[in-house]
């Protein structure tokens, strides 16, 4: 129960924090603007064109901007020593690394699903009648990205070139759910959309191997 | 102050070690701190004050030893008491209101009616007509003072100040040091790190100087007392 009570005390926390400041969604959400509104530009796609490659491109803009938007979140903990705070008031040090990935995981979605019709009639596929899958795709591959990247975070928070060290340890761990969140995503695009049952298991997968071994260890990435 | 709600704890620190790599921040420190001693830990930088204070506030895993709690019988509670921790950084978030941080922290440590206990810090530190104001609003003083409400929050029976008084001025000094008379005199157990001779080290009654990870001085009196605070020889 103090598990809970604590990762929804501090969920909380995340959420006034970032809606008082703006400064993570903002950026993510700037950041897949600029790239879906350039690629499309760049490409001018056709709409068998963009049925074949838009879903990489999406996936990318999502992958970089959660590589920026992942940046701070244990990095902001550091300016006044708060982790410090955390760390001696929790039962559970895992309560703040759920909270952490559960709002990076619920801004990531809102970025998603507000640039998601932008993204439908600039590269003009059709996502209404899979919305659905679509959104149950953005969820497991977001989750995915948050648990991964709250975890890096908290390693690189402690580096010396912390605002490297992320991204290089974070893209590469990626790729999988990258891929597969790709390729998932055309298949639901296509003229006669279908679902890969299989790269949905794998995302799935990836979401509960990171969890554990996030449950496992987290303690330690915690200390100093 | 309010009336205190814990029992007197007393610690044991036991040839304590910590390694940072190559530098080795604390040497086979062991010491035995009564119940409701103020003890005043002076020492150059890097001397490894607040790494001590941290191994005890349990926020730093020792590399060898092990830090003991024991109550006014001498009953070993090595995992029940949780100190409060002021440190260099104030560990409130500045983009919370002073009443919003303390009702974080209260509620992630189950402190039972956490609105009142904050309501009744808040009016103890003197914030509490500053209460809806953002923490980054505050001068270094107001945000020191809504630094030792949180620390006070579970009404921790060890108190660890870690220089408490860097950045505040004559006037935050003395409310500073009031507050630690009232908190010692109250029958906490208080550790603080302090560079020089102030208001606040006269509160001690036990003053112990640090030297590269080891225990160089330690007394109880008079002029010995003075040197260790002002790095002369003893």
């Amino acid at each position: 129960m103090s598990l809970l009570a604590n990762t929804s005390t501090l969920l909380g926390k995340e959420l006034r924090t970032e809606f008082r400041s703006r400064e993570l969604l903002t950026t993510t959400i700037v950041f897949i603007l600029i790239v879906l509104v350039l690629f499309s530009f760049a490409f001018n796609p056709t709409s068998d064109e963009s049925r074949q490659f838009a879903s990489g491109l999406l996936w990318l803009a999502l992958l970089f901007a959660s590589s920026l938007m992942l940046q701070p979140c244990f990095l902001r903990e550091q300016n006044n020593d708060t982790l410090s705070a955390l760390r001696l008031s929790v039962s559970d040090p895992f309560a703040i690394f759920l909270a952490k990935l559960a709002a990076n995981t619920l801004f990531l979605l809102l970025a998603e699903l507000l640039l998601l019709p932008l993204f439908a009639v600039m590269y003009n596929v059709p996502v209404v009648p899979v919305l659905h899958w679509l959104l149950l795709v953005f969820f497991l591959a977001s989750l995915g990205i948050s648990i991964a990247g709250t975890a890096l975070s908290a390693i690189s928070a402690q580096a010396r070139m912390r605002e490297l060290l992320l991204p290089l340890l974070l893209l590469p761990l990626l790729t999988p759910i990258l891929v597969v969140s790709a390729e998932v995503t055309r298949s639901l695009l296509d003229r006669e959309p279908f679902v890969r049952w299989k790269g949905i298991g794998f995302i799935g997968v990836f979401d509960v191997v990171f969890l554990t071994a996030l449950w496992l260890f987290g303690e330690y990435l915690l200390e100093e | 102050m309010t009336p205190p709600a814990f029992s007197p704890v007393g610690l044991r620190l036991e040839n304590i070690d910590k390694r940072y790599g190559r530098l080795l921040a604390l040497r086979g420190v062991s010491l035995t701190i009564a119940a409701g001693e103020c003890v005043v830990f002076a020492g150059r930088n890097g001397s490894g004050k607040t790494t001590l204070l941290r191994v005890v506030s349990q926020l730093v895993r020792p590399s060898r030893g092990r830090v003991t709690f024991s109550g006014a019988t001498g009953d070993e509670q090595t995992t029940a008491v949780r100190p409060g921790f002021v440190a260099h950084a104030t560990m409130v978030y500045d983009e919370l209101t002073a009443e919003e941080n303390l009702l974080l922290f209260a509620r992630l440590q189950e402190i039972a009616q956490p609105e009142k206990r904050v309501e009744t810090l808040l009016h103890d530190v003197g914030l509490s007509e500053r209460r809806g104001s953002l923490v980054r609003t505050f001068s270094r003083g107001m945000r020191q003072r809504a630094a030792i409400a949180r620390a006070l929050l579970h009404e921790p029976a060890v108190l660890l100040l870690d220089e408490p008084a860097t950045g505040l001025d004559p006037q935050g000094v003395t409310w500073l040091a009031e507050a630690i008379r009232r908190l010692r005199d109250s029958g906490r157990t208080i550790l603080m790190s302090l560079h020089g001779e102030s208001e606040i080290s006269q509160l001690g009654t036990r003053a112990i100087r640090l030297d590269a990870g080891s225990i160089a001085a330690d007394t109880r009196t008079g002029a010995t007392f003075r040197s260790i605070l002002t790095f002369a020889d003893a």
